[in-house]
């Protein structure tokens, strides 16, 4: 007997429309799966009395007919978008008790639309980590568990990750700067898309780094990605770099037909040290696409290896001057001073106990590569080198490749803790399969392809044309097709 | 390129976050770990290639100067830590 809560976005529309099911008891399956997974600390504010009002509102939608795709869909909100008068914090002490006065542009659209919230979904704190352990508010769990151990959910959307990996809501926001959509969505066997840079607003969503930063959502299936993004896309006047161009129907662009299509295999994704099984997943990917009548292409994209530096120069110089605006004068925490204490020692103190230590350390890295001496040697190269990789992708796309297919992850999910020890640029290795694609501004999508041998989840990336998610999206349903990933978390929370 | 002791200093002095002393070796070390990783791009040959402003290929967009916003001051101020008679409040600038 499948629950409410555990149904695709899909399904739960087709149902809803049907009158087989009210928008309030879906929702209510929801509010007492979001309760059942306080183990997993995916939800850290919730919001059931909006959502039951959002439900209630939506039932009347639904009865009248004609409603949007999303209208009574529940969803969990990532802590990092603003939303009016509820606790928007970015997992940091340093917006401790902020409640915007304002809605993000993309829960303005998604409430519009009739969509549910649930509540705020933990995360890295402003984005910055892999694991979901740099949390003001604690570690997320992975649903997916082999021993004892408790195994990170990625990050940085790890409470998005979980929270839709254990059905507590049938889809969430999450943003993704240098993976942080894809790798939590393969660390939890769900699918996650990043769109072209500009495809969605980032405007009331708190900044990371602005030239990389795009929200996206987490959901059970590429059609429900589908829908779920065609909710979230538009042009915004009040986002600077917002693309003022149609939004497609990416549903309907779901044929399962990709006869023809070129898809390239990078070379340099092939990672000296890459797991066998990692290897022997993308393999399948490759023979998979083949069989449904893909042509397949080997290419290169020379300044691959390059990525990972020049986005540890871009993103942290960006992180440096966006999180300048946190000095406890406007909104969150104000350290107390003491006798004699000025202003300096009021935003020194302030931050210090406000940011947590990798938020601390990139503003600081950020500062230094900004600085007079080393603007040139840093910056200005890590945004030349930049170009560069830009351009890989560029010709690659000129030589008629329409998507192209790499793993998502470097391995399956780690244990909570693992890396404590390690030096923080391992953990910045996370990222290497999927950084590459927000350098370059471009689409990518992470789909579940398989479990490994320890039977946690692995996923696949595969990478679009800029602004062609529909093709993209097109290519992902067909790995998902084939793949037939439908294996999930048992339940032990 | 290697950070010492006394440039971790400059820099959390220039990032404005407070560093005990007793912390800043360590910072050093964990800085030169990351900054050490980024000398990899001096491998690359950028000669002749322009520093990328903009991801997408866009002009970005003009708006009439005109106010479209205000008399919003109590919302302006709703999050402020100390907000004093229409203000932000903040430690004794001047002497």
């Amino acid at each position: 007997m499948t629950n409410p809560n555990q149904l695709t976005i899909a399904a739960a529309r087709d149902a809803l429309r049907k009158g087989e099911l009210s928008a309030v008891d879906l929702t209510m399956s929801c509010l007492t799966a979001m309760d059942a997974g306080d183990d997993l600390n995916a939800f850290v504010h919730k919001t059931p009395d909006i959502a039951l009002q959002q439900a209630r509102a939506a039932d009347v939608r639904l009865k009248a007919g004609g409603a949007p795709d999303l209208c009574g869909i529940p969803l969990g909100i990532k802590d990092l978008f603003c939303t009016k008068g509820v606790a928007s914090q970015a997992a940091s002490n340093i917006l401790a008790g902020f409640k915007p006065e304002y809605e993000s542009t993309v829960t303005s659209k998604l409430f519009d639309a009739g969509a549910v919230m649930l509540g705020k979904l933990n995360m890295d704190e402003f984005a910055m980590g892999s694991s979901n352990e740099t949390s003001c508010y604690g570690d997320v769990i992975n649903p997916w568990k082999i021993d004892d151990r408790k195994l990170t959910p990625g990050g940085s959307s790890g409470g998005s990750a979980a929270a839709v990996a254990a059905d507590l809501c049938l889809g969430a926001t999450g943003t993704d700067t240098g993976g942080s959509i894809r790798q939590p969505a393969a660390f939890t066997g769900i699918t996650g898309i990043k769109p072209t840079y500009g495809r969605v607003s980032r405007w009331g969503i708190v900044a990371f780094a602005s030239s990389l930063d795009q929200a996206g959502p987490m959901t059970k299936s590429v059609r429900d990605a589908a829908i779920f993004l065609g909710a979230m896309c538009g042009y915004d006047a009040k986002d600077s770099t917002s693309a003022n161009i149609p939004v497609p129907d990416f549903e309907a662009a779901l044929t399962g037909d990709i006869r023809g299509k070129k898809i390239g295999i990078p070379k340099e994704y092939r990672m000296d040290g890459m797991p066998a099984e990692i290897e022997a997943l993308w393999q399948n990917g490759i023979a998979m696409m083949k069989d449904a009548g893909a042509v397949i292409v080997d290419i290169s994209l020379p300044h691959t290896k390059y990525a990972l530096p020049a986005y540890y120069v871009i993103a942290p110089a960006e992180a440096s001057s966006n999180l300048a605006r946190y000095d406890g004068v406007r909104y969150g925490h104000r350290a107390k001073l003491a006798a004699g204490d000025g202003i300096t020692e009021m935003y020194e103190k302030t931050r210090a106990e406000g940011f947590g230590p990798e938020v601390q350390r990139r503003i600081m890295v950020g500062t230094y590569v900004l600085s007079a001496g080393f603007y040139d040697a840093y910056y200005n190269r890590a945004r030349k080198v930049r170009a560069l990789i830009k351009r890989d992708f560029e010709l690659a796309f000129e030589a008629g490749i329409d998507a192209i297919l790499t793993p998502a992850t470097p391995s399956s999910a780690f244990g909570l803790g693992e890396m404590a020890s390690a030096d923080p640029v391992e953990m910045y290795l996370n990222d290497v399969f999927t950084v590459t694609v927000n350098l370059a501004g471009l689409p990518g999508v992470s789909v579940p392809v398989g479990l490994d041998a320890k039977g946690l989840p692995l996923g696949l990336q595969l990478i679009g044309r800029p602004w062609d998610e529909a093709g993209l999206l097109n290519h992902a349903y067909v790995l998902e097709q084939a793949a037939g990933f439908v294996a999930k978390p048992a339940k032990w929370w | 390129m290697s950070i010492d002791t006394a440039t971790a200093r400059k820099v959390a002095k220039l990032a404005r976050i407070r560093v005990q002393e007793a912390d800043l070796p360590k910072l050093a070390e964990q800085l030169s770990g990351i900054l050490g990783f980024m000398e990899q791009l001096n491998e690359v040959d950028v000669t002749g290639i322009e520093p990328m402003v903009s991801v997408t290929p866009m002009g970005l967009a003009r708006r009439a100067d005109v106010v479209t916003d205000g008399n919003i001051q109590g919302q302006i101020l709703a999050n402020a830590p100390d907000a004093r008679e229409g203000f932000f409040a903040v430690p004794k600038v001047v002497e």
